[in-house]
């Protein structure tokens, strides 16, 4: 006993510290793993600021100064000597055609100091750099901008601007701007929440109040659980096989008349707005389904006994008990509808639009769509735009997020 | 006993006695319309979602069935050598050139003819098949050869070139396998290492904090991280490998991307499995002697298998049918190569690029995209079957 009890001990206490060591290795390890995931997100976040802000080497046609009439700078001018240096400067055609969208007395003296600096001055970026670089390397850039573009001037921007939001689209990345997409995308949602909230809500009640364990009902079940998974391509070609094609007199609006001059077949906000909406109907459906499972059956019980129909139950005691979680599934739901960009290519938003949209039969093009669009194009000012379209596309999110928890919380607090 | 029952009257006979004062009070189920319209408008909506998948696999299946059946006119490279009268069977051929075979289909102009015999530099034809009419053609005419798409070459062929007429769907199908598991490679062994640390090791404020930030990395449209392949991890790939290895647009970039894309649904679905796991059997390992590792690998992780596997599953399903990070970082065009530095397309990159130009309807282009489309739908869809019947089948039930 003597002997052995010693032997036990030491085998015991050399193999401790070892295991220890390796449960604190393993440790590290997880921790750094999730430390990855944070970093991802925060470099993610990043690399789009960084190209969404930064230095610019703009070079102008015609030096500002050089148009100063008697050393009045062009910003102090009247607005007669400002026409009078558009017609100095500018062809007789392009003239004549500003004149006739609008006569110069009818255009304010902004206007016209605009017009002047976009089409006489003529800015042009020659050259962008990235946040990261503007703060940290400025001397190089300044005397790279020298051996360059010695014309050049160096200035700070901000390619997310009040004009980027308010701006249609155009083929120049300076001027362009993501009104046309925004609109878009606000339109398709329209679409998409009024035809799956309903519609996802109505199923759930169905599928938790109503539904016996019958063979059909556990196939929807199954079904809705499968379709979550369905890819959202998928959901694209559906869209464009139906709604695009069979549906088209609905779609393109013929059916009431309202034939939009632009659009000449289904690919318009309605067909968006719909293949959108079968895309996260499931969603909606499972995250109601949770909310109504989550109310007591005692509420239930008492609202039979007190007489009440079936529908009366649902409406006047599950309903409003569910409704925070339904909102906050349908909210989430909805903003993964907003940050899709598949579907929709394949459905057909147009890449190019500069009006618009006005009806549910108007062509569109939304925000994911309009990224997707710049990110693919070589140039770097396109790229910064595209971080730009980002920023609001995330701070739509964000905001619809912040909706979300609000009215949760208004709505908890009042049950 | 007997009177005991006796002095309880049955509700039939209170009914009597009631009857015998007043009239009686109908105890019938009400016919209520409203509510069995309301009912029925319910189960509509809940039939949507099965409408959904029938139309999914009839337009799929539609437009597939029509590209495997649909006659598609190659060049052959050959014109008429003399002009032909409708009255003529024999046509003189060039023997150099696209070879012809007895039973084949040519087209010259409007008309079909079925090939009979070929004999040395002429062919015999049967005229005006398949309904066309009989006309007579002009010398230099251009000869034209039926060809159909087999489901056989679909699947087999090692080239996807539809100008040329081949469609073999391995390129896609290869780079799609490719970008899912390098997708995978990173997604799996992080998730699981997050989600073991959230569910073992963390304190709850830790997690407070941390399952915020894993739902907004989950919550970044897929665009977003398209834009980050491109323009982050391609030119960071290309500072640690090399300019000349890394092409601009590669599967390696996209498959790190998604991969990344995918961890917060490895590790929430994971998580969820593990904090399953019932507290009685932590404190039995610790109770044993065990490590948190031990108990965390050798006991918790077991016992959460199925729920793993199944987030695994979903995993690769979602990697699969992830669309817009491939579409912007992995280049377009099919490319049949394992080298992941080097651009291909995916299957689900090959849509979006066809249908985002302007797709005639009936095109082969068109039906060619659903055929894919009909693939993905049944791979995605066998996966997510698979991670239920796991989820059912091996799960644990702890009381």
């Amino acid at each position: 006993m003597k002997d052995t009890q010693p032997l036990e001990n030491s085998s015991y206490s050399t193999n401790l510290p070892a295991r220890h060591r390796r449960g604190n290795h393993w440790q590290r390890v997880f921790f750094a793993s999730t430390f990855v995931g944070i970093v991802a997100l925060i470099v993610l976040l990043l690399n789009i600021i960084n190209s969404a802000f930064g230095l610019v080497a703009v070079e102008n046609t015609i030096d500002p100064q050089d148009l100063a009439i008697n050393d009045i700078p062009i910003q102090q001018l009247h607005q007669t000597d400002l026409v009078y240096i558009l017609e100095n400067n500018l062809s007789a055609g392009l003239i004549r055609r500003l004149e006739s969208e609008t006569a110069w007395e009818n255009r304010s003296r902004e206007e016209i100091y605009d017009l002047v600096v976009q089409r006489v001055v003529e800015p042009k970026v020659v050259d962008t750099w990235t946040l990261f670089d503007s703060l940290f390397y400025r001397e190089r850039i300044t005397s790279t901008l020298q051996d360059d573009h010695p014309e050049a001037v160096l200035e700070f921007r901000s390619w997310l601007s009040a004009d980027f939001l308010v701006n249609p689209q155009s083929p120049d990345p300076e001027r362009a701007g993501v009104r046309t997409a925004i609109l878009g995308s606000l339109w398709t949602i329209s679409i998409t929440i009024l035809f799956s909230f309903p519609m996802g809500v109505g199923a759930a009640i169905y599928l938790e109040e109503y539904a016996t364990d019958t063979p059909l009902n556990r196939l929807i079940q199954t079904n809705i659980n499968n379709l979550a998974g369905v890819p959202s391509i998928i959901y694209g070609m559906l869209g464009l096989a139906i709604f695009v094609r069979v549906l088209e007199k609905i779609t393109s609006g013929a059916l009431f008349g309202v034939v939009d001059q632009t659009t000449a077949n289904g690919r318009t906000v309605l067909s968006a707005g719909l293949t959108l909406g079968l895309l996260v109907l499931p969603l909606i459906i499972i995250n109601a389904q949770e909310a109504i499972k989550a109310v007591p059956n005692s509420l239930r019980q008492a609202s039979y006994g007190m007489g009440a129909t079936k529908w009366q139950t649902v409406w006047y005691h599950v309903l409003p008990n569910a409704l925070p979680g339904i909102l906050t599934g349908a909210i989430l739901a909805i903003s993964r509808a907003i940050g899709e960009t598949a579907p929709l290519v394949v459905v057909g938003a147009s890449t190019f639009i500069t009006f618009d949209p006005k009806s549910p039969f108007s062509k569109f093009t939304t925000l994911p769509i309009q990224i997707w669009q710049w990110t693919a194009r070589p140039q770097d000012e396109f790229r910064n735009i595209a971080a730009a379209a980002i920023l609001v596309l995330l701070g739509l999110l964000l905001t619809l997020n912040a909706v979300a928890v609000l009215l949760r919380n208004r709505y908890s607090t009042r049950n | 006993m007997i009177e005991s029952q006796k002095s309880h009257q049955s509700p039939s006979d209170l009914l009597e006695t009631s009857s015998q004062c007043t009239t009686p009070p109908d105890l019938r189920k009400k016919k209520r319309p409203g509510e069995m319209i309301i009912q029925a408008l319910l189960f509509l909506s809940g039939a949507i979602s099965i409408l959904t998948t029938i139309g999914i696999v009839y337009e799929l299946g539609k437009e597939s069935l029509n590209f495997f059946t649909q006659t598609n006119w190659e060049q052959t490279n050959r014109d008429l050598q003399v002009s032909v009268q409708p009255e003529d069977l024999l046509i003189p051929i060039e023997r150099s050139g696209f070879s012809l075979e007895t039973g084949d289909l040519i087209r010259v102009e409007e008309e079909i003819m079925t090939i009979e015999t070929i004999t040395d530099g002429q062919i015999q034809v049967l005229r005006g098949q398949e309904g066309t009419s009989i006309t007579g053609h002009t010398k230099g005419s251009e000869i034209f050869l039926s060809s159909q798409v087999t489901i056989r070459e679909f699947f087999t062929g090692l080239k996807w070139n539809p100008q040329i007429g081949e469609f073999g769907i391995w390129p896609l199908l290869n780079a799609t396998l490719i970008v899912s598991l390098i997708a995978m490679l990173v997604s799996l062994p992080l998730g699981l290492s997050i989600a073991i640390f959230l569910s073992e090791y963390a304190s709850s404020r830790a997690r407070k904090i941390i399952k915020p930030i894993l739902e907004v990395l989950s919550g970044i449209p897929t665009v977003v991280y398209g834009y980050f392949a491109l323009t982050f991890m391609t030119p960071l790939l290309k500072v640690i490998f090399g300019n000349r290895v890394v092409e601009v647009y590669n599967m390696a970039s996209a498959g790190i991307v998604v991969g990344i894309l995918i961890i917060p649904l490895v590790s929430s679905m994971s998580e969820d499995a593990l904090s399953a796991v019932p507290r009685s059997l932590r404190e039995a390992a610790y109770g044993l002697g065990s490590t948190k590792l031990e108990t965390a690998l050798k006991i918790v992780v077991p016992a959460a298998t199925s729920g793993v596997v199944a987030a695994f599953i979903v995993a690769v399903s979602r990697a699969v049918g992830e669309t817009m990070v491939v579409a912007l970082a992995a280049g377009a065009g099919p490319n049949f190569t394992l080298n992941p530095f080097k651009p291909a397309e995916t299957m689900t990159g090959h849509i979006v690029r066809i249908s985002g130009g302007d797709l005639s309807y009936d095109s082969i282009d068109y039906n060619s995209i659903f055929a894919i489309g009909l693939f993905l739908f049944f791979v995605t869809l066998g996966l997510n079957v698979i991670s239920q019947r796991v989820v059912r089948r091996f799960r644990e039930v702890y009381e």
